[in-house]
């Protein structure tokens, strides 16, 4: 049951884009069987979802886990939020109680039945953990009061204040439904090297930096799920052998994208045995100005910067090589909270008229007394895509009003900690990467406060705007507010800037089915849908 | 004998101990956080509160002195401690890793001596002829590629071939099964690998065993077999080469011990879980605990080859064994 309210309060619909040769295999009855061999780019830290945040946990562990509620892998590309434990859940009027049937039959994968007390065990340990009890998403649910069971399938939230953010919050692919037993026995540690799900498949194997294997759960409270017999996540950290992987079938797919180099190599490899898909992805790369260095303390020198910059060229020529693409504001493209292109070409930098964009540019420097004789420290992130391909593109947009950076590449932890702890740099690359799609937190990496922006900016006008988008209970509201705070973050204040979307592409084997693309590389992994044509 | 043994054996503690000073503290000199990668790597909220939590977690706000102390007793007791991105065991996570390295080591190394010692061989005997002008430009070309780049082709290679000759493309596999488990899936894995990285070292061993059997073929004992009547091949087989391996064993040991920790780059070409990836890993993600075990395990390996490298000195040169 989904209440009027959050439906308002959420604004359902991202057209997410999908191009290419995207399956429509809608209609085909699903087969059972078979084993899914997919390869994942990143190392496995510890089991547990509640603590980590990387794709290389949600990849291979994702599978043996329940959610409360998940975003509807059939349709990952819109805020479609199904049950997963849960049968219904809803709001009262005042959106500030939200209450949760969950299922019944549901058991772990030690057998023992799964029900309201878990739930809540979980949601304990991500919003309230115990001290000590590191919790990486907490501050998602500042709305959050309190929680309690109402009886054994009955579960109940209250809210501080109804706040759009909060269902798309509670869909997190990382809140894993653990056993309150297990808490209890075991401690809040225990979930990091151990597994004990609800999910479609139960784990087998786990061979540290190799594979993680799984099969099917012959109890799973889906009917008719999971398809697959089981699957292996196979690590292969080198983009190389993960291409070699698909193309030597020792992988049906990579589920979080190639850059279109490698996507063109695959298709001519693989012809028609390939499909593929690509979507806007909820990723953005930004540059971020360091306010406590002159001259980027000055608003008219950061505005420069933001003008500068040739957006809608970019977009078509750097596509074509680095996995960047969609021109954006502060919000994921097309969803109903984003700028629309018209809304978007009035702000600094989006002008289609780039000469008049660089003439301002240049008189702004000049009006701010900017000492072009000096070389600025750019600090850029020795990943290449897209970070080292943007970094380049941008000193040469920047070089064409006159403004001279040195980049500074470093390894992801010197990257870090010159961006978050020692300050030194005058503009350094960042980036906001999310899961299920929630402007309104999402925007949050804008806010000074917020802990994850690095401006080094204090602003009350931001400040104060951001808690009252937080509180907003409409769909309008949050849409008058969000572009009130995009012109004040990206052109009149310019705090710090978009360079443009991520965009991803997923070319796998056509045997591959029932997996959607989805704006983002966290979603639709518990590989329920997923079955094999063969 | 006894003497020689107990010297070398007593010569590694100061060793070991050096070693892991100097991995602790530089480790620890270098920017970064396993905490910030790990709740913050991937662009996501960042939440210092939370990040405070994981380091205390690791122990990472304790004295460094502290760490230290930890450090050293565990290495004393053979506890290397748990991995700080995984949580689990080093040791259990170094197992399977070290299992692969050790065998493509072996493998590598074994490719290399058939390769070296031949060649070397006839290289020395027959020197300034075709055979020695094409076994030079052969080990050239082996020190000259890069064992990366020879991989690269080697997968390249196989996934044409296999579709020239089969319709699809064949790759090696991606995961490792041990040899008494699958021999032919495991040898289908490593065969690869192994190629690339032996024939590289060979070329380094092809030239000492050339180099040094030429020298000992001018020796004055050669000289009065061969005035004897004595047969070549029994001169060079029985006389020369035993006595022309020292430097060569010398070269393989350590080539060996290398093969252990440094196929960093081959291993990310053939997707192979091996000691070396696990250690740029462990360096990318701030893993202390990790880095530490595996450098201890690296330099442990390299103190005991170079142990029983000085074993075969004494035992292939008596001169040595009664000094």
């Amino acid at each position: 049951m989904r209440t009027k309210f959050w439906k308002a309060a959420i604004g359902a619909a991202v057209a997410t884009t999908f191009a290419g040769q995207a399956m429509a295999d809608g209609h085909e009855t699903p087969k059972s069987g078979g084993t899914l061999n997919f390869v994942v780019g990143s190392k496995i830290p510890s089991y547990d979802g509640h603590v980590e945040t990387t794709f290389g946990m949600i990849h291979p562990i994702a599978p043996f886990y329940s959610l409360l509620i998940r975003v509807n892998p059939n349709n990952p590309a819109e805020n479609d939020f199904e049950c997963d434990v849960c049968e219904s859940f809803e709001s009262s009027e005042d959106g500030l109680t939200w209450t949760y049937k969950i299922r019944k039959g549901v058991t772990f994968h030690d057998g023992k039945p799964l029900d309201a007390n878990d739930v809540h065990a979980t949601y304990d340990k991500i919003i309230f953990p115990p001290e000590g009890t590191a919790s990486s998403r907490k501050a998602f649910y500042a709305m959050v009061e309190s929680h309690r069971v109402v009886d054994s399938h009955t579960y109940e939230m209250k809210l501080k204040f109804p706040s759009g953010a909060y269902v798309p919050s509670m869909a997190s692919p990382f809140n894993f439904i653990y056993s309150d037993e297990d808490l209890k026995e075991h401690g809040t540690q225990w979930h990091k090297t151990n597994i004990n799900g609800s999910g479609p498949f139960i784990f087998v194997e786990h061979q540290p930096g190799a594979f993680v294997s799984g099969k099917k759960n012959p109890n799973y409270h889906l009917e008719g799920k999971p398809y697959l017999d089981g699957f292996k996540a196979i690590s292969a950290p080198k983009l190389a052998a993960r291409v070699q992987a698909i193309e030597g079938n020792r992988a049906g797919i990579e589920f979080r994208g190639f850059p279109p180099k490698q996507r063109d190599a695959l298709a001519a490899a693989l012809g028609d045995k390939l499909v593929i898909q690509e979507s806007d992805w909820n990723c953005v790369l930004m540059a971020t100005p360091n306010h406590k260095r002159k001259p980027f303390d000055d608003p008219r020198v950061r505005k420069a910067l933001t003008l500068a910059v040739d957006r809608w060229g970019g977009s078509k020529y750097l596509s074509k090589i680095a996995i960047v693409k969609t021109v954006g504001g502060i919000v994921f493209p097309n969803h109903p909270l984003a700028a629309t292109k018209e809304e978007l070409v009035g702000l600094a930098g989006y002008g289609e008229d780039l000469e008049a964009n660089r003439a301002e540019a240049r008189r702004l420097l000049e009006e701010a007394g900017f000492d072009f004789s000096k070389t600025y420290s750019f600090n850029n992130r020795g990943v290449d895509q897209p970070y080292k391909v943007v970094g380049t593109w941008l000193l040469d947009q920047w070089k064409k009003v006159g403004i001279k950076f040195e980049q500074r590449v470093s390894p992801s932890p010197v990257f870090y900690d010159i961006l978050r702890k020692q300050y030194d740099f005058d503009v350094s690359i960042d980036f906001n990467c999310q899961s299920v799609i929630n402007p309104i937190a999402d925007v949050s990496k804008f806010i000074p406060s917020s802990g994850n922006n690095y401006t080094q900016n204090e602003d009350a006008e931001i400040e104060a705007l951001y808690q009252k988008l937080l509180r907003a209970p409409t769909e309008e509201e949050q849409r008058k507010i969000m572009r009130e705070l995009e012109q004040m973050v990206l052109s009149d204040k310019a705090t710090q800037f978009i360079t443009l979307w991520w965009y991803k592409i997923n070319p796998h084997w056509n045997y591959v089915k029932g997996w959607k693309i989805a704006p983002s590389h966290y979603l639709g992994q518990q590989l329920d849908q997923i079955w094999l044509d063969q | 004998m006894w003497t020689y043994v107990l010297k070398r054996l007593l010569l590694m503690i100061p060793t070991v101990l050096g070693a892991a000073f100097v991995i602790f503290f530089l480790l620890r000199a270098l920017p970064g956080d396993v905490c910030e990668l790990k709740l913050g790597g991937e662009g996501a909220y960042y939440d210092e509160e939370q990040i405070n939590i994981c380091r205390d977690n690791l122990g990472l706000n304790q004295p460094l002195i502290a760490q230290f102390g930890d450090f050293v007793v565990g290495l004393a007791t053979f506890d290397l401690g748990t991995s700080m991105w995984t949580g689990r065991s080093v040791l259990e996570e170094m197992g399977k890793r070290f299992q692969l390295s050790l065998q493509v080591a072996i493998m590598a190394t074994l490719v290399s001596i058939i390769i070296a010692i031949p060649l070397g061989t006839l290289s020395a005997v027959y020197q300034n002829s075709w055979i020695d002008y094409l076994v030079r430009t052969v080990s050239i070309a082996g020190i000259a590629m890069p064992s990366f780049w020879l991989g690269i082709l080697i997968i390249l290679a196989l996934l044409n071939i296999s579709e020239y000759f089969t319709g699809s493309r064949w790759s090696p596999p991606l995961d490792y099964k041990p040899l008494w488990v699958d021999p032919w899936y495991n040898l289908s894995m490593l065969i690869w690998p192994a190629l690339a990285t032996g024939y590289r070292y060979s070329a380094v061993a092809t030239r000492m065993t050339r180099s040094s059997l030429l020298e000992v073929l001018r020796e004055d004992y050669v000289r009065t077999a061969r005035a004897k009547g004595m047969a070549e091949k029994i001169i060079i087989n029985r006389h020369a080469l035993k006595n022309a391996m020292l430097p060569v064993v010398t070269v393989i040991g350590i080539e060996f011990a290398f093969l252990m920790g440094g196929l960093v780059v081959t291993e990310q070409v053939f997707n192979l879980n091996g000691l070396g990836r696990l250690l740029v890993d462990s360096v990318t993600f701030n893993d202390y605990s990790m880095t530490q075990g595996i450098v201890m395990t690296i330099v442990m390996v390299f103190v005991f080859t170079n142990f029983v490298v000085d074993l075969l000195y004494a035992w292939l040169d008596p001169r040595i064994r009664y000094s």
